[in-house]
């Protein structure tokens, strides 16, 4: 047999699975209503791409994957669409979120589905794009989209290929039924990811020898395919992703990193078995297995059920009493969320429902001080010093507690099941690792807001000494108008001067300033804009790369749960867009190629500005005049305007403009001022 | 009925703090019967007297702390502490010195530094040396093992004079430990010791020896119900042996002793399986427990051959108590996924 390792710590709980996987796997049946929400994996909501009223079909997208981490949601019978909106979904905050809401007409019509007959001819890349439309993703609990966890980077060397079919939580059977039942589809799946991945060294199937049935199936199917079933030693948690790849593989995945840093993907019995199922037969991940189980339901069982099938559809089938029901877990009892009602529906990852009466899961006592007895920490998978953290989660004292690697914690719930003191530890850890990460954005938000600040802080000095300066230069302006009675003085003339020394850097001859800046304008795009297209593809082809790898940094984040995954998504939207940019100057190029320099805006604008100046310069001085006062009242007139439109907008640079009119008012009398005078 | 929010886990272990110190006080109770055996019922009484002066003594601090009465003592760490005060203590300890000693030890020692979990010194130990630093005559006040003299052990009646009336009283038969005995000795060979003093018995100490051996099996029972893990008291044990290896000397007039007279005598085995193992105020890694369990091998051993008192394990535990904090610094296991031990300048408590 095959060598197993050890990991550290661990727990045997009761394991209490026979109660429900003694009887075989039934149908749930269509129920009156199906709820699907619109974020049932990691990553991004999908979006709902369907109308109220809309009939749908079985296997038909109800939303679309929006983003690279994300999936589509898939409607799991025929009926119609009756509602987009708010619904309780499984989370264990409560909390509502959108849903689009099917009403089953039990007709159960399937769209056309097309199967790829020998995947071994088809790209990867078409294969993985089958995975990801079919809305699959992660089922073991996480709901991680699977077709971007089987993106591998080229440089990662893939010897081993893991298929999770652990199961170590108490109660849940539902993998287990899968694999004695489905052996061979889960073999089939193997032989699809073997495929994609292709692993230099192995594939393994991890099962703990609790359940000898399915390992014997298993063992069966796998005959001659060169896929290892590897039994071990049942112990808690040995079905996280991590522990896992230590008890089969010795080896540890890097704190930050991914399972394939070490050369490793890792994925579930009932991932494996969608992805058979949509390969094979094009079929969307549209239904699942889930356990329900527990005292309170008379008969505890496995079904396969509807993805949006309501919880209480399921209980009901199985003689729920809902008198004798204290705390209804979706999930196991050591890991599994509490639901507030019976309301919500099946999703993805839901692979058990706990029902259990008072006398199985008594209140918690109330929690004793902690003795240091150091049970937690024989317990821990991951080797950290529980009671430690406790101490320190409790102080807030963030620092140590980061010291101590509770960013490491797996939330197995180990360490609060030995505690003798009923200490619930774990929530300790979720609070303050909630904290930490809150206040972590609370200090990227505060630099920002720092930024900013500095930069506001900035402009309002400027324009303070600005608007001084102008102040200063009205001054002199109406103590030069009132010596201005002998009209000697060149009027045009003084009224540059005087714009000159109203603002330093401000150019005094429009005709100059207009000329610089159609210059600048145009060495700007030339110095941003590609002019070839070989430019231009090449930009858009580094932007696709820039692209690639930051949704790649983005999924590896996102399944570590890192802090940092918010930081990549905003980068990948931003890159998507700047992609898109790229592409549409592309095919703008292509369209319309920009060869002729005559053509170009900037130099026409150049000429058109030194032609101004030319015909100024050879006016004479009335005329000049004259013209200034009629360019003045059309710019006042302009900006009048913006004025009023920002006033109305209520927009900030309003007081701005009110000062640019009241300067031009005072531009403008001046001139005309200077024309009765002459006249 | 209202379904209960409550975070996972939602199953919980077997173990509690009241089954584990019930477990403690279930572990001693082969030694207590030795002891008694061999030095009289004194044992029981001292045990029984130390029991109801803890529990007073908690319920008067609870009742000052306005904490519910039932939960806490319902811990039953109290008793344990007594207990272990009870044990070390010579059998037949008149009540005053029961009393000065419990009494320090649940008011000074635990509740002081703010109770239960939360003292950084095992609060029996402390107890234990105060009294033998303020009472140094009553506590080394030994009665002799059945065996050693003509005639038998103090029975309830004699015990219960003693608690009531002191030593004087009876006529009780003490004598010089076995510990005493060969610190005194500097002109005798080991062999020629034994020999002459039949207190001795056949390899620690007449009595000494069986105690030691039902404290060693009490210990090992907790260990098979995981009470605490095999690092801080086989560390100690194993350290205390090689450190009198060094020293035994092939047992001249200046020998130490053999390990296996160490390991046997005076409070060994009870020290390391029902002090040592005292999870609150040890070391809390692995690794911290096996340094904390070795030092207070050594450190047993150079108080015991050249310190003032005969046997130490009280002074060597609480001065490893002190050192836990930082053994819990320099201890952290290295976590999955990381190649160190993270530490960092905000570490250290
Ligand atoms: S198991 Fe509980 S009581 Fe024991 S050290 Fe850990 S937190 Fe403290
Ligand atoms: S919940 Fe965290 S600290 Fe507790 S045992 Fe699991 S990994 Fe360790």
């Amino acid at each position: 047999m095959r060598k197993v390792w050890d990991i550290h710590g661990g727990i045997h709980p009761q394991q209490n699975k026979s109660q429900s996987n003694q009887h075989a796997i039934v149908s749930a049946g269509i129920p009156d209503q199906l709820i699907f929400p619109l974020s049932q994996h990691i990553g991004a909501p999908a979006a709902p791409i369907v109308e109220v009223g809309q009939r749908v079909l079985k296997g038909q997208t109800l939303a679309a994957a929006k983003g690279f981490v994300s999936v589509p949601v898939h409607a799991s019978t025929s009926g119609e669409v009756i509602a987009i909106e708010q619904r309780v979904i499984p989370h264990p905050s409560g909390m509502t979120a959108p849903c689009i809401i099917v009403k089953p007409d039990g007709r159960d019509e399937w769209i056309t589905l097309s199967g790829i007959g020998d995947f071994t001819t088809v790209e990867k890349s078409v294969l993985l794009k089958r995975i990801g439309d079919s809305g699959i993703a992660g089922m073991g609990g996480a709901g991680f989209p699977s077709a971007v966890k089987l993106s591998t980077r080229d440089d990662h060397n893939i010897e081993t290929l893991i298929i999770n079919g652990t199961e170590c939580e108490p109660y849940i059977t539902a993998d287990d039924l899968l694999m004695r039942e489905r052996a061979d589809e889960i073999i089939e799946g193997s032989k699809i990811l073997r495929h994609l991945i292709n692993p230099a060294k192995e594939v393994l199937i991890g099962v703990e020898d609790n359940k000898p049935e399915a390992i014997a199936a298993l063992q069966q199917a796998a005959e001659g395919s060169g896929i290892d079933i590897v039994p071990f030693p049942t112990k808690y948690p040995s079905g996280g992703e991590k522990q896992l790849i230590e008890i089969l593989t010795g080896k540890e995945v890097p704190c930050g990193g991914l399972p394939a840093d070490v050369g490793i993907v890792c994925q579930n019995i009932g991932t494996t078995v969608a992805i058979y199922r949509a390969v094979k037969f094009g079929e969307p991940l549209i239904s699942r297995i889930t356990t329900v189980t527990g005292y309170a339901c008379k008969e505890q069982r496995n079904f396969e059920v509807l993805l949006g099938s309501p919880v209480s559809f399921l209980l009901d089938q199985c003689g729920f009493s809902q008198e004798d029901c204290t705390r209804l877990i979706m999930g196991g009892p050591m890991m599994g969320f509490t639901l507030e009602n019976s309301d919500v529906p099946v999703v993805k990852t839901t692979n058990c429902l706990l029902a259990p009466t008072r006398e199985e899961f008594p209140p918690p006592p109330p929690a004793q001080a902690c003795i240091r007895c150091g049970m937690c920490a024989e317990a821990c998978p991951v080797s950290l010093l529980p009671q430690q953290l406790y101490w320190f989660a409790r102080g807030k004292e963030y620092e140590k507690l980061e010291a101590h690697n509770l960013m490491d914690c797996i939330e197995c719930g180990a360490c609060s099941f030995s505690c003798p003191s009923n200490i619930p530890l774990v929530q300790y850890y979720r609070a303050s690792k909630a904290d930490i990460r809150q206040q972590k954005q609370d200090n990227i938000k505060s630099d920002q807001s720092k930024l900013r600040f500095e930069a506001r802080q900035q402009r309002l000095e400027r324009e303070a000494i600005e608007k001084e300066a102008k102040r200063k230069a009205r001054r002199e302006k109406a103590h030069a108008a009132s010596n201005d009675g002998s009209g000697k003085v060149d009027a045009v003339q003084a009224a540059i001067e005087r714009a000159r020394a109203k603002k330093e850097g401000q150019l005094s001859d429009p005709a100059q300033a207009a000329i610089e800046k159609a210059m600048a304008r145009r060495s700007g795009t030339e110095a941003t804009a590609p002019r070839d297209k070989a430019s231009l593809e090449q930009a858009v082809a580094s932007a696709e790369k820039r692209l690639a790898s930051a949704s790649e940094k983005l999924a590896s984040a996102e399944q570590e749960g890192a802090d940092t995954a918010a930081a990549f998504r905003v980068a990948v939207d931003k890159m998507t867009a700047k992609l898109e940019q790229a592409k549409t100057a592309l095919t703008g190029f292509v369209e319309a190629p920009v060869t002729n320099t005559d053509s170009d805006p900037a130099q026409a604008a150049i000429a058109r500005a030194m032609a101004n100046r030319q015909t100024q310069e050879n006016l004479s001085e009335g005329d000049k005049l004259e013209q200034t006062i009629a360019s003045l009242e059309k710019r006042l007139l302009k900006a009048r305007d913006k004025l009023t439109t920002a006033e109305a907008a209520g927009d900030d640079n309003a007081s701005i403009m009110a000062d640019a009119v009241t300067k031009l008012e005072g531009k403008l009398a001046d001139a005309n001022n200077q024309r009765a005078n002459k006249a | 009925m209202a379904l209960l929010k409550i975070t996972s886990p939602h199953a919980h272990g077997p173990m509690s703090t009241a089954r584990v110190m019930q477990l403690v006080m279930l572990a001693t109770v082969p030694g207590v019967i030795t002891l008694s055996y061999f030095f009289g019922l004194g044992v029981i009484s001292n045990i029984i007297f130390a029991c109801i002066v803890a529990l007073l003594a908690e319920s008067l601090v609870l009742i000052l702390r306005k904490k519910p009465l039932q939960f806490y003592l319902g811990d039953c760490s109290a008793l344990v502490t007594a207990i272990l005060l009870g044990i070390a203590m010579p059998p037949g300890s008149p009540w005053w010195l029961i009393m000065v000693g419990v009494g320090f030890a649940i008011l000074i020692a635990k509740h002081i530094y703010g109770g239960m979990g939360y003292n950084p010194f095992n609060p029996a130990m402390v107890g234990y040396v105060v009294l033998l630093i303020s009472y140094p005559l009553e506590m080394t006040h030994w009665a002799a093992p059945l065996g050693s003299f003509e005639g038998s052990t103090p029975g309830l009646i004699d015990a219960f004079s003693a608690l009531l009336f002191g030593h004087e009283s009876v006529d009780a038969v003490t004598m010089a430990t076995p510990l005493d005995l060969l610190k005194q000795n500097n002109s005798l060979l080991i062999d020629d010791l034994w020999l002459q003093n039949p207190q001795f018995g056949r390899w620690a100490g007449l009595g000494w020896e069986w105690a030691n051996l039902a404290f060693l099996a009490g210990g090992l029972f907790l260990l098979s119900q995981r009470v605490f893990t095999w690092h801080a008291p086989i560390s100690m044990l194993i350290s205390l042996t090689i450190m009198s290896l060094f020293f035994y000397d092939n047992g001249s007039s200046a020998s130490g002793g053999s390990p296996l007279f160490h390991l046997l005598s005076g409070a060994t085995m009870f020290g390391a399986f029902f002090i040592v193992t005292d999870p609150v105020t040890s070391a809390v890694s692995n690794k911290g427990r096996i340094i904390y369990g070795a030092s207070i091998g050594v450190l047993l051993y150079l108080i015991r051959s050249w310190g003032n008192y005969p046997d130490a394990i009280a002074f060597s535990v609480l001065l490893m108590n002190f050192a836990a904090p930082l053994l819990d610094y320099y201890t952290q296991p290295r976590t999955y996924g990381h190649q160190k031990k993270a530490r960092n300048e905000g570490d250290g408590k």
